[in-house]
């Protein structure tokens, strides 16, 4: 009687054991539901705003391990783009990481003009560290709305989207979109920037360290977002390092790494700002990290709003940039130029590049192998929130369950670019 | 600067470099199969090149009978702010790749997301499972050979 009880016993374990496993991992507990419990949180967990699944081995309330599994937004750009003409492939770059897709756009260009061997007139490379540093705002914003948020303070996450709704208004009136911008083109930009719009930014920009000042009044010393966030997630500087860490998250383990500044692109190397960095490697150095970012991100605007010049927005390249549709539809030239770029796409020369900028979540980078035809042979995505994310494990490792979500929300919540 | 590191690892390595590239103001040294490792612990640990950042491994498919892929690193030395691109090839008879892992932690993603996309094997990665396509999974979908409407039937629909 009793050995068959402790048969259905079994049996009836095994079940449930059968239900926590999905099939499309392979990861091995060893005696689940005997004191540890293993627990999937995720792909669709309101804390996680990206999609990621974490599966968690709990001993209590600590976590005893992590998997994080990726791919549940995997659309496979890289197949599409060898595919896809180099123009084409620029509205895919704004659904990578869909909180800044005017910097995806930028860096994106930056690697089919270095391929090209072409350069942006002066003006373009001005408009692009706007759009950028605008973009990073825009990504900072929600990120520090999401953290304070997940962490139980909601009224952060209503003002910085008040703010994000400012820069939305600003990119709508640039680039004729909000979210969807593909504002770049190759050798240019799809059109000017209006004073309309650089008042607007002015605008923003006056009001906007005001603004996060009353964000920071309300965290700096709130003793619950402190106490959440303060020692929580450490990282080591050599662990960091290794595991590839990249963008605001290296920086806040005190290592002056950023791409504006090692390998300047655009302007950068004539505009005036610091990059911030802080030792924690805590949850809360991140914080300050990007804190501190948005408060650089206003001063380069200031500066490049005052130091853009005037003049044309198109590189003088006409078998590689897309001409103006108003020439297409009365010079003969041009008919052509964009027959040949629409139809068999820029061609440049075989080889193969790499350039990367720091976008808000690390170094984006693309990288290019071309045979000379129109379309990329292979075009690589270097994702920051995959190499950050794989630093996801160690990071929960020990913590509390409730701290998963803090810690997600202080690497970034939004990991659109991971799964490419 | 990366001049005098491509002549270090060719002083070093002279059987090992089988091509240097130079393309865009960025070099690319072909490195053979076997030696990559080796390759990998020298630039990370020589005090002049200090090559301790990984930024990316990543396939190619080259499509021709021989050498048919490429595994590409990308590494990056902090301390001197710049960057490195090595290259290997491999066949497709014989997909084994040492694996970059124990030189550079954060290797194991890029490799992982590397097997999923083209089946290299990377030996001595200790978790070569898929990054994004189901484990079950039977093509490596970023292969030339691969159709990119996908194959039909590949990926079973949930089951009701």
């Amino acid at each position: 009687m009793n050995t068959t009880l402790h048969e259905t016993e079994t049996q009836e374990k095994n079940k449930i054991l059968a239900a926590l496993e999905d099939k499309d991992t392979n990861v091995q507990f060893a005696d689940a539901l005997e004191n540890e419990m293993v627990l999937n949180m995720g792909p669709q967990h309101p804390a996680t705003h990206g999609v990621l699944r974490i599966l968690v081995k709990l001993d209590g309330e600590t976590v005893a391990a992590a998997v994080p599994e990726l791919g549940y937004l995997h659309r496979g750009y890289e197949k599409l783009a060898e595919n896809c003409s180099y123009h084409e492939f620029i509205p895919h770059t704004d659904r990578l990481d869909y909180l800044s897709p005017l910097m995806n756009n930028t860096a994106y260009i930056l690697a089919v003009e270095k391929l090209l061997g072409i350069e942006a007139p002066r003006r373009t490379k001005f408009i692009r560290v706007i759009v950028s540093e605008l973009a990073r705002i825009s990504s900072h914003c929600l990120w520090l709305g999401a953290l304070a948020m997940d962490i139980g303070a909601l009224t952060v996450f209503l003002w910085t989207f008040r703010e994000r709704e400012k820069l939305y208004d600003i990119f709508e009136k640039l680039t004729g979109a909000r979210f969807t911008t593909s504002y770049t083109r190759i050798g240019g930009l799809e059109q000017d920037m209006t004073d309309d719009v650089k008042a607007m930014i002015q605008q923003f920009i006056d009001q906007f360290p005001e603004k996060l000042d009353e964000c920071e009044r309300l965290l700096n010393r709130n003793k619950i977002f402190i106490d959440r966030t303060d020692g929580v997630g450490v990282i080591s500087r050599n662990k960091a390092v290794a595991m590839g860490m990249t963008g605001p998250n290296l920086r806040a383990v005190g290592i002056e790494h950023d791409l504006r500044r090692a390998s300047p692109y655009l302007v950068y190397n004539e505009l005036d700002f610091n990059i911030p960095t802080f030792d924690g490697g805590d949850s809360l150095a991140r914080y300050y990290v990007r804190i501190n970012e948005m408060k650089q991100c206003v001063r380069i605007l200031q500066q490049a709003l005052e130091k853009i010049p005037a003049g044309p927005i198109h590189a003088f390249e006409t078998k590689k940039v897309l001409p103006r549709k108003q020439r297409i539809y009365t010079k003969m030239e041009e008919l052509i130029h964009d027959f040949m770029i629409i139809n068999f796409g820029v061609e440049p020369p075989v080889g193969e590049v790499y350039h990367a900028v720091e976008a808000s979540k690390g170094e984006l980078g693309f990288y290019i192998q071309s045979r000379g035809e129109g379309h990329p042979w292979r075009l690589k995505i270097h994702s920051p929130s995959f190499m950050n994310l794989q630093s996801l494990a160690p990071l929960i490792q020990g913590r509390m369950i409730s701290d998963i979500v803090a810690i997600i929300g202080s690497i970034d919540p939004v990991m659109g670019e991971a799964d490419k | 600067m990366v001049e005098n590191v491509v002549e270090l690892v060719k002083k070093n390595f002279p059987d090992s470099v089988l091509a240097v590239n130079e393309f865009r103001d960025q070099t690319t040294l072909h490195i053979k199969k076997e030696d990559i490792v080796a390759v990998c612990t020298f630039l990370r640990d020589d005090e002049q090149c200090k090559f301790d950042y990984i930024v990316d491994v990543l396939g190619a498919d080259a499509y021709t009978p021989e050498n048919r892929f490429e595994v590409i690193y990308n590494i990056y030395s902090l301390p001197y702010k710049r960057r490195l691109l090595l290259k290997v090839f491999t066949d497709e008879a014989d997909l084994h790749v040492p694996s970059v892992t124990s030189v550079w932690q954060g290797a194991e993603w890029p490799e992982r997301e590397t097997y999923d996309m083209f089946g290299i094997i990377f030996d001595g990665n200790k978790d070569l499972r898929r990054m994004y396509m189901p484990e079950e999974f039977e093509y490596y979908p970023l292969r030339k050979d691969y159709p990119l409407m996908g194959v039909p039937d590949s990926i079973p629909l949930p089951r009701k």
